[in-house]
Formats: C-alpha cells, sequence, structure tokens
C-alpha cells in the first residue's frame, strides 16, 4: 500500500488555521494580554486521573544519570508562575500531547489556547471567552449561559449534586444508553460524564455558544470551590454545536489546598493502577508565594477550526494526524 | 478465552455481546477533557442481523467472537438443513432454517455462497451478489409489449419473486441482484 505522505487537511483548512491563529494574536494584541511560551518538556507532570502523559529522557551536560520528563498536557503550571511572578494577564497557543485519546474529535498531539485575565473570576471570564469567538466570525453571536444543575434539569429532569449512583444508571438506561448488564464505572463523576457526554453535550450550543457553569465540587480540578448549598467548584465549559471547545476556572490560589488535589489524585491514580506523576514543586511554591485573583481557560484551536470550517473529523483541520504523524 | 480492549476496536472486529457474536460497524471515542472517556460502538448482531449501540468504558476489555467467514457451495436441502461444501477441502457444513434466513430464495445448488461460522457452526448465509435464476411462472398475457414501462411480477426457480419487464417469458433466464432483490438483465444460457 503506498505511505499517505499528502496532508490530510485540504489547503483551505491550512489557510484558515493560520488566518485563525492570526486572528486570535489580534484579539489579544488588542485587549492588552502578553503571549508567553513555556517548556513542553518538563520534569513535573499531570496528576489528573483523566489525562494520560507522553514520557521522554534526557541525558547530556548537566543530568548524566538522565532525566525522565514528560511532554505537557496544558501549559497551565508555568503559566501560573509567570502569572505570581508579576507578569500580568498571558496567553499562550502551543501544541500539548495527551497519550491515550484519538477519535473523530481527539488526536494525541493538538493545539490549545490558554489565557489567563488577572483580576477576572470565571464569570467574567466567560464573556471574555464568547468575545473571542464572536470576533472570529461574522455570523449573529448568540450566547447561552446555564449552571450544569441547570442543563441536568433541563435535558434529564435530575439534580447532578444529589441524585445517587443507582439514579444516574437508571436515567442512563431510561434515555437509551445501552449499557451492558455488569457495566461499571469507577466513581459517581463517570455516571455524570456518561449522561453529559452522551445526552446534553449533543444538544448544547446548537444556536449559538453555551456555557455550562458552577460544576459539582468533585469536579473542581483546579478551580476555587465556593461554599454554596451545595459547594459548586467555579469552573465552566463552552460547548458550540454539541462541540466541547474550552475549560475555564476561577484559579485555586490556596498552595495548601492545591497539594491537597494533587495527593488525592495520586491516590485515585494508585487505585486504578495508573503512573504515579511527579506533582509539580514549582507551582506549590508559587501558589504559596502568591497567585493574583485570575481565571484561566484552555480552549482547542483544532476544534474551533473545525466548527468555523464545518469540518466533521479532526483529521480535515490537521495537516498530519496522527497516523501520517 | 481471547478479549480485546476497546483500544483494539475497529470496524469488522467480532466481539460477543449479551452471548450473541456480533461485528463493530462504528467506533466512536468520546471523553470530556477533564472526565471520564467511553467508546461508543455501533454493531451488528451476526445472528439476527440487527443493528445495536452500546456504550464501553474506555480501556476496559470484552470477550472476542469466534467468528470466520467462509465461501462455500451450496449442495442440497434435506428438508431440515441446506448443505455447504469447502471446494478445496471438501469439508460439509450444515446451515439450519435461521442461519439461512430470508437468503434461501436465492440458493442454487452449486452458487458459491458466504457462510459465517461461529464456534464451527454456520449462523448466516449470504448469497452470491448476482444470481442467474429461470423463470418459472410470470403472467404470458402482456407478450408484444416492450415498452419496458410498468412491469410485473416473475417467481424464479428458488421461489423468489422480482419485478421483471414485461417481455419477460416463462423459461427466460434471468440475472438478479440479491442485495436489492431487483432484476438486472436476461443471461444467456451457457
Amino acid at each position: 500500500m503506498a505511505t499517505p505522505w499528502e496532508p490530510a487537511a485540504s489547503f483551505a483548512n491550512i489557510r484558515a488555521r493560520a488566518k485563525l491563529l492570526a486572528d486570535i494574536r489580534a484579539y489579544f494584541q488588542n485587549t492588552g494580554v502578553l503571549e508567553v511560551e513555556t517548556p513542553v518538556c518538563s520534569a513535573a507532570g499531570t496528576t489528573d486521573p483523566a489525562i494520560e502523559s507522553f514520557s521522554s529522557h534526557y541525558t547530556g551536560p548537566g543530568y548524566p544519570e538522565g532525566l525522565t520528563c514528560y511532554l505537557h498536557t496544558s501549559p497551565e503550571f508555568p503559566m501560573k508562575r509567570l502569572l505570581a511572578a508579576g507578569s500580568g494577564s498571558i496567553y499562550q497557543i502551543c501544541k500539548v500531547f495527551r497519550a491515550a485519546e484519538s477519535g473523530p474529535r481527539h488526536n494525541p498531539e493538538f493545539t490549545l489556547l490558554e489565557w489567563y485575565r488577572v483580576g477576572y473570576d470565571h464569570l467574567r471570564l466567560m464573556d471574555d471567552v464568547s468575545g473571542l469567538i464572536c470576533s472570529l466570525q461574522s455570523e449573529r453571536c448568540e450566547v447561552e449561559k446555564l449552571t450544569y444543575a441547570q442543563a441536568f434539569q433541563r435535558y434529564l429532569a435530575i439534580d447532578p449534586h444529589s441524585a445517587s449512583i443507582a439514579e444516574l444508571h437508571q436515567c442512563a438506561r431510561e434515555q437509551g444508553i445501552s449499557l451492558a448488564d455488569d457495566f461499571q464505572l469507577p466513581d459517581r463523576d463517570a455516571w455524570l460524564d456518561l449522561l453529559m457526554s452522551h445526552l446534553i453535550e449533543p444538544k448544547l450550543g446548537q444556536d449559538g455558544l453555551c456555557f455550562i457553569y458552577d460544576y459539582p465540587a468533585s469536579q473542581a480540578s483546579l478551580a476555587r470551590i465556593r461554599e454554596d448549598e451545595p459547594p459548586v467548584a467555579e469552573r465552566f465549559e463552552l460547548y458550540w454545536r454539541g462541540v466541547e471547545l474550552a475549560n475555564g476556572f476561577h484559579e485555586l490560589t490556596d498552595a495548601v489546598e492545591q497539594e491537597r488535589r494533587f495527593l488525592r489524585d495520586q491516590k485515585v491514580r494508585a487505585a486504578h493502577d495508573q503512573p504515579q506523576m511527579p506533582m509539580d514543586r514549582h507551582l506549590l511554591a508559587a501558589l504559596a508565594q502568591g497567585l493574583p485573583d485570575c481565571a484561566g481557560v484552555a480552549l482547542g484551536v483544532d476544534r474551533l477550526l473545525m466548527l468555523l470550517s464545518g469540518a466533521q473529523h479532526i483529521n480535515d483541520v490537521l495537516a498530519f494526524p496522527l497516523e501520517r504523524a | 478465552m481471547a478479549s480485546y480492549s476497546t483500544n483494539e476496536f475497529k470496524g469488522g472486529l467480532k466481539l460477543m455481546l449479551d452471548g450473541d457474536p456480533c461485528s463493530i460497524i462504528e467506533n466512536e471515542f468520546v471523553k470530556p477533557g477533564k472526565g471520564q472517556a467511553f467508546n461508543r460502538v455501533k454493531l451488528r448482531n451476526l445472528k439476527t442481523g440487527r443493528v445495536i449501540e452500546r456504550t464501553f468504558k474506555s480501556g476496559e476489555s470484552v470477550e472476542a467472537a469466534d467468528v470466520i467467514e467462509l465461501e462455500l457451495q451450496y449442495l442440497y436441502n434435506d428438508g431440515e438443513f441446506w448443505h455447504f461444501m469447502d471446494p478445496d477441502s471438501f469439508e460439509q457444513y450444515q446451515a439450519d432454517e435461521k442461519a439461512v434466513g430470508e437468503s434461501v430464495k436465492w440458493l442454487k445448488e452449486q452458487d458459491v455462497c458466504t457462510i459465517t461460522l461461529w464456534n464451527g457452526t454456520p449462523i448466516s448465509v449470504t448469497p452470491p451478489n448476482f444470481v442467474i435464476l429461470a423463470v418459472t411462472d410470470t403472467d404470458p398475457g402482456l407478450k408484444g409489449d416492450t415498452s419496458g414501462g410498468g412491469g410485473k411480477p416473475a417467481t424464479l426457480e428458488t421461489g423468489a419473486v422480482v419485478r421483471v419487464p414485461l417481455f419477460i417469458q416463462i423459461g427466460e433466464v434471468l440475472k438478479v441482484d440479491t442485495r436489492s432483490g431487483e432484476y438486472v438483465s436476461r443471461a444467456k444460457e451457457d
């Protein structure tokens, strides 16, 4: 069989990518956000059990015994160190790497736009995100905002904060998700992910941008938790035409809480036979020094390009996806 | 027992699902950025032919189905079973009514069919895409009309009924597409 050496994406989409990158840079230039670069390869990695890292190895001057390093899955930790050092609002466009993710909307290597606004909370950052995306397209830009609880209430008539695993399981079956009789998931959040990804996500953002915010505290990731009743994570996700496009946080600034979450992640990884990841001590030190109040968001540039160009598969916007890389 | 991880999923892979052998039609990887990954899979139940959907947790393993496809020559029907033979090894297989299903109306002795075996037993029979069959019955009253418009039903030697042009007569030999069940042309007799 002939080696597929040609690009997977059309030149129209390759040119659309160049224009998109230029437009994004112009937006941040106009709003006074500084472009930065941080290391792709780091001795620390993400502990998030839902994300698997690529690892690599350096041996040479300075490291005669060799150094295992991890390709970043997002530039979040070093960008927060810049913020703690007084950078002010910053953004970065970079390739990130996630092992074990490939499909119509996933390539293990993809382009992320990540930015932080000093003094913003997650609600104000959502307006910034829609400001950016609306500036990139000429169609009328409708924006809808729903809390996580409102989305589950509207589409499934269930309370995601209080429903038991048995109730979530029953809801999945009633709504027609076909599962084996002995189907199991590791925890309650995975059941919420099942309902979200299969039943809610496809319906979100069909008439414009749809933000889902105030997540269950158990899905806080690196967001702060607001002690409401029930407590919620000040986190949001953006959906457009049923596609998950961005994830943002009102950033956790508490170093002690951050370390507690790292350690909890490590426990979950150990319980599921996942490798332990070296946690980022630099980040903890930076948080201890003081991270300014800020909100940050990561946006999938390839998916944004898919939506802007009408592509159905991520390979249609990548010059050389994994199979051709 | 052989099994497949979800990472091995692709079109055509044969799995056991609820006790029946199935073939993957479509496999979609679904994963929230910060959450659990799933494989949403569309499969064909190889016994019933029905298409089903199933969601798996990414990384889990699923029992493999021992399914193979063979090109076998149809020999005869003994009233209960349809007998087929491997033209190379001369090994014979018998398929029951359930396995033969709708294909029965196309089975002509000596034709080579695709037989799906599960654990060594035929579970489905697929006739050749095109078969050559003689007309045993059709309305003769319309002779002379060569317009080709309309058409009429004709019964073929295997029992199948297909729509044919008005000029087709009893005893003529036709080429038929078994996938659509449609008349293709007159066939020349060898």
